[in-house]
């Protein structure tokens, strides 16, 4: 057996056990683990949302916020103010982030807007959404939107967490699902061009302005289509959560520890990433600060140490044959 | 609305304007020569803040003054942090530096929230409160000198990069690193001496609007966005750029306060970081594409 056929068929094996346990999980746990690994997927979900404008496209995004808080602020006004059901909510979340999608994406992309300048536009459009959102007095504002709880199918509202856990692990799956299909189509072969150098994919005629708008509107779509989870599971949404460039850091991380383009990185990046800030939290949560000076420490560590994630790097060990160069390819 | 709320607005605007100026050309210095954007730019100027506010609380020395010693701290710091963090990334992806420094700038901040709690705080100078009047326009005397100290400190560093042999070295690298190399330039040790010079614009900064400014480990955030602003507006890795540009954002800013809710400050500027991200992509002083 060569060596790569013998990796292809661990990982496979790999990648089925740890479903099976994921999907046995509410069985032996506690609620307090299950709410842990329902925000570790919920994470991993995000990053690979991310992972597909960032990772396949290279076009990094640190505004990817908004489009989960334009989901979220949709589902729940609709729900607030017009009684809409949030399983019909979340598909109008997701075309509202779809939409702020296109805009953020046909505004900087149009002017082919790269590398430094993507990202401090996304950065900047993150930082306006949420100084909107805190004043718009309909919606909210600083005093944010609670969602009472009444239970019922129709309300996306359960007791207990076992339904939210298997809704978002079947979003997990599907995200999978998705970006192997992109990674595997010809459409995610020419995002990776784009990624490898923009100037030589438009010179082979590739229209670059279509692809990577293409791929912004995906990533948008199905970031605001977990904002409804978010908001019903945790019944609480504010601009300071939702709209704040922390969270936009925190969902690029997740990919960066995980892997950059590749499809399992960000669900093994969240899965690593989560419970460490979770434990320095526990641990180190009593004296202020400490515990985000770890976590500044810890992504420098993981930047410096494996700068193209755990997956890649991985591979990179087991597939000596097809090492990818590390270059700069953004600037 | 008169026209002497109007000269006033733009009075303090160009006065907070200066300070922007100095903190967007550390920037704008460490993106030209090391192709960084450095996000723990905001972090620094806090660190600037606090050396400042010790200085002052413990040994009375006066925060204009205490450049001299906030100066050269920050730029060890910012030369280290360089050498340490940055330094094995400078051959990676660029986005994967944009990280490094996010990293650095939650280290740096919660360190300060840690070590003395993240509680706001100001200092009384004896001077606080004097004013200077220029006809109906009245100027607090330490946002002019705070102004006047910006724009020396500009100057100063502008002839360090025109005249020293260093300062010619960093703008070689700026231009062609390749051909700095050859040059026989250490690109190693202007990479990390350009860093520092970066740190030490957002320390001086931090020390010089201690005067007026309140304290806080996580207060460099809004300054960093505006400073990215500036950046962009006067094109990145422009020095003079940055400080044109510095002075018009602190107008708009303030004469934006005039006309909207002070909440909606911010989106003055950020309006304008938009518009010319539309219009002018590359900038003030660029080529336009």
């Amino acid at each position: 057996m060569k060596p790569t056929t013998l990796y292809f068929s661990f990982s496979k094996i790999l990648i089925l056990v740890a479903f099976l346990f994921l999907l046995s999980l509410p069985f032996y746990t506690g609620s307090y683990i299950l709410h842990v690994v329902i925000m570790i997927l919920f994470f991993g979900y995000l990053g690979a949302c991310w992972n597909i404008l960032a990772g396949y496209a290279g076009q990094i995004s640190l505004g990817h916020a908004i489009f989960l808080g334009a989901g979220a602020y949709t589902s729940t006004v609709l729900f607030l103010k017009a009684g809409v059901s949030p399983w019909i909510g979340m598909w109008a979340g997701g075309i509202s982030g779809m939409l702020l999608g296109l805009f953020v994406g046909y505004l900087t992309f149009r002017y082919g807007l790269k590398g430094h300048y993507f990202i401090l536009a996304t950065l900047a459009f993150g930082a306006i959404t949420k100084v909107i959102a805190l004043n718009v007095e309909k919606i909210g504002a600083a005093q944010g939107l609670i969602i009472p709880f009444k239970a019922s199918f129709a309300n996306f509202q359960f007791v207990g967490k076992t339904f939210y856990y298997y809704y978002i692990l079947f979003m997990v799956v599907g995200i999978v699902l998705i970006c192997t299909a992109i990674e595997r189509s010809r459409f995610g072969q020419i995002l990776m061009a784009i990624r490898e150098d923009e100037d030589a994919a438009e010179s082979l005629g590739v229209n670059i302005f279509r692809y990577k708008l293409f791929a912004m509107i995906i990533s948008s779509f199905l970031t605001a289509l977990a904002g409804t989870f978010y908001a019903f599971y945790i019944g609480y949404i504010h601009p300071d959560t939702l709209f704040t460039p922390f969270l936009s850091i925190q969902i690029t991380l997740i990919p960066i520890t995980g892997g950059m383009g590749s499809v399992f990185g960000p669900i093994v990046g969240s899965f690593i990433l989560s419970p460490v800030s979770e434990i320095t939290r526990g641990f180190l949560g009593k004296f202020s600060g400490l515990h985000l000076m770890v976590w500044g420490l810890i992504i420098m560590l993981i930047v410096i140490l494996i700068p193209r994630g755990i997956i890649v790097e991985l591979q990179h060990y087991f597939r000596k044959p097809r090492p990818k160069p590390l270059e700069r390819s953004l600037t | 609305m008169n026209s002497e709320l109007l000269l006033q607005g733009i009075a303090s605007g160009l006065l907070i304007g200066g300070v922007y100026a100095l903190v967007a050309i550390g920037l704008t210095l460490v993106y030209g020569v090391l192709n960084i954007i450095n996000f723990a730019h905001g972090a620094l100027l806090v660190v600037g803040m606090y050396a400042s506010y010790f200085l002052f609380t413990y040994f009375g020395i006066d925060p204009y003054l205490s450049v001299f010693v906030v100066i050269p701290l920050l730029f060890i710091i910012g030369a280290l942090s360089q050498k340490i963090v940055i330094n094995p990334l400078m051959n990676a992806p660029a986005h994967i530096c944009v990280f490094v420094t996010i990293g650095l700038g939650y280290f740096l901040e919660n360190f300060l929230a840690f070590a003395w709690s993240p509680e706001y705080r100001n200092i009384e100078v004896s001077y606080a409160r004097s004013i200077l009047s220029l006809g109906e326009v009245t100027i607090p005397v330490t946002r002019l000198v705070t102004f006047a100290l910006a724009v020396f400190l500009t100057l100063a560093l502008y002839l360090f990069l025109k005249k020293t042999d260093i300062g010619k070295a960093i703008r070689a690298c700026a231009q062609e690193k390749d051909a700095a190399v050859l040059m026989g330039i250490d690109t190693k040790k202007i990479f990390a001496i350009t860093f520092g010079i970066g740190a030490a614009c957002a320390g001086a900064a931090g020390a010089f609007i201690l005067p007026f400014f309140y304290l806080g480990p996580y207060v460099g955030h809004t300054f960093l966005l505006t400073a990215f602003i500036v950046v962009v507006f006067g094109s990145m890795g422009n020095f003079w750029g940055a400080f044109l540009a510095g002075l018009i954002i602190g107008l708009g800013e303030s004469i934006g306060e005039i006309f909207l809710p002070s909440a909606m400050k911010e989106v003055v500027s950020l309006s304008i970081f938009i518009i010319v991200l539309f219009f002018r992509p590359a900038g003030l002083m660029g080529q336009p594409r």
